[in-house]
C-alpha cells in the first residue's frame, strides 16, 4: 500500500493542478488508479511512480497522475434516489406510454457496468416491468466492457453502494472476487460505442443515462455529445445526466435533484 | 450527536474505525469483545454498532443475538465489520438480525456509504 505521506503528496498535486479533492482515506482507490499509469510510464509500482514524481517533477507525468484521479469512482446505485424514481415512476410511466412496446433503456458511457446493473437489480424486483424493458449499455473502452460483461467485481467494488442484501441476493463468490448472477447479467446487451460517432444505427431510446461523462469533456465535445443524445432520445423520452452536468437549451430539466431531463417544451405540454 | 459503538478485539481496528466515525460526526465508544459491548448497551443503547465477528469471550454473532433480545435492542443499526467474506456468512449475519455487512479491509467511503444507506447520519 502507498505510504500516507505519498497519499498526501498525490492529493496536494491533484488539488493544485485541477482543484480536485482526493480523499486520502481511500488508499486502495489511489493505488488502483495510479497502478496502470505507473505501469504505462515504466515503473514497477505506484510507489516508485510517486517517488519519481516527487524527485523529478516531470510535468507530463504529473498530469497523467492527476487525470487518472479525475475519473469518477464507480459505485452501484450512485444517487440512490434516482434508481428509486426510475423504477417506481419513470420506467412504469414510459412503459404505459409505449402501450406494450418495449421501453428501450441505454446506459451510455457505462464504464464497468455498475449503473446498468443497478437498474437491472431494481427491475428484477418488478418482473412485470422488467418484461417490458430492454437494457442496453455501451462504453468507449473495450476493457471496461469486458469487465462489465463478466460481472466480476472486487471485494472493494461490491461494497460501494451495494447493500449486503443485494450482494447476497445477486452475487456468488468467485475466488477473491464476486460475480453477478447470470440472471441479472443476461438482462443487459452491450456494445462498444464512441459517442462522437454517428449514432443513428443504434435507433432511439426512451430512457438514456449519461451521468459520468460530460464533465470530463472539452466544451465542443460536450456540445456534440449532447446533440447526439438529443437525436437518440425517442419522443417523450427521458435523459438522465450527472447532477452537476448542464444540458443547455437542448433539454428541459424536469427534476434537477435527479438529473432528469426531457425534450424542450414537453413538460409544459404534458402538464397542460 | 449520534453514537456508534465499535466492537473489535484489535486496538488498531478500533482506532481506525474511531477516526472514520469521528470524521463523520459520530460520538464513538469502544468495546474489545461482546461482553464489554453488552455492558455498554445495557447502560445506553447506541445508534449504530460496528461489530467484529471473531472475538474472545463473546463473539459478534452471540452478541448480536443477545442484543436483539434486550429491551430496546432492536433499535441500534448493527453493521458487521469482519474478515469473513463468504456469501453464506453474510447471509447468516443478516438472518441473525444484522443490518449491514462490511468486509475487511475497509475504508471511510465504505463505512460512510453503509451508514447513509441505513439512514444513520450523524
Amino acid at each position: 500500500m502507498i505510504a500516507p505521506s505519498d497519499l498526501t503528496f498525490v492529493a496536494a498535486l491533484c488539488l493544485a493542478r485541477a482543484g480536485l479533492k482526493v480523499n486520502t482515506d481511500k488508499a486502495y482507490l489511489i493505488d488502483s488508479r495510479l497502478a496502470p499509469v505507473a505501469r504505462r510510464e515504466g515503473y514497477d509500482s505506484p510507489e516508485d511512480f510517486i517517488t519519481a514524481l516527487r524527485n523529478r517533477g516531470d510535468a507530463r507525468q504529473a498530469w497523467a497522475a492527476v487525470e487518472a484521479m479525475v475519473l469518477p469512482e464507480p459505485e452501484f446505485f450512485r444517487d440512490r434516489a434516482l434508481f428509486d424514481a426510475l423504477a417506481d415512476r419513470v420506467m412504469p410511466d414510459l412503459a404505459h406510454a409505449r402501450g406494450g412496446e418495449p421501453v428501450r433503456v441505454w446506459s451510455a458511457a457505462c464504464g464497468t457496468g455498475q449503473e446498468v446493473y443497478s437498474l437491472a437489480m431494481r427491475l428484477a424486483e418488478a418482473p412485470a416491468l422488467a418484461g417490458q424493458v430492454d437494457l442496453f449499455a455501451s462504453d468507449l473502452s473495450e476493457r471496461s466492457l469486458e469487465k462489465a460483461q463478466a460481472g466480476l467485481y472486487s471485494q472493494f467494488e461490491v461494497q460501494r453502494g451495494l447493500s449486503a442484501r443485494n450482494l447476497v441476493r445477486h452475487f456468488e463468490k468467485s475466488g477473491e472476487a464476486f460475480v453477478l448472477s447470470p440472471r441479472i447479467r443476461q438482462m443487459v446487451r452491450w456494445r462498444r460505442v464512441n459517442l462522437m460517432d454517428d449514432l443513428t444505427r443504434l435507433g432511439q431510446f426512451d430512457l438514456l443515462l449519461c451521468r459520468g461523462l460530460l464533465g470530463q469533456l472539452a466544451p465542443e465535445a460536450r456540445e456534440k455529445v449532447l446533440a447526439q443524445l438529443q437525436g437518440a432520445l425517442a419522443p417523450g423520452g427521458r435523459l438522465v445526466l450527472g447532477l452537476k452536468d448542464v444540458a443547455g437549451d437542448r433539454f428541459d430539466r424536469l427534476a434537477p435533484e435527479l438529473g432528469l431531463h426531457g425534450a424542450p417544451g414537453e413538460a409544459v405540454r404534458s402538464a397542460a | 450527536m449520534k453514537t456508534c459503538l465499535v466492537v473489535d478485539d484489535s486496538r488498531v481496528i478500533r482506532k481506525v474505525s474511531r477516526r472514520i466515525l469521528e470524521d463523520l460526526g459520530f460520538e464513538v465508544a469502544e468495546a474489545s469483545d461482546g461482553v464489554e459491548a453488552m455492558a455498554w448497551c445495557s447502560a445506553v443503547m447506541p445508534d449504530a454498532i460496528l461489530l467484529d465477528w471473531r472475538m474472545p469471550a463473546m463473539d459478534g454473532m452471540e452478541f448480536l443475538r443477545r442484543l436483539r433480545a434486550e429491551p430496546g435492542g432492536a433499535r441500534p443499526k448493527v453493521i458487521f465489520c469482519t474478515v469473513e467474506n463468504e456469501i453464506d456468512q453474510i447471509r447468516e449475519a443478516l438472518d441473525a438480525g444484522a443490518d449491514e455487512f462490511i468486509m475487511k479491509p475497509f475504508d471511510g467511503g465504505i463505512v460512510a456509504g453503509k451508514l447513509a444507506y441505513l439512514g444513520v447520519a450523524a
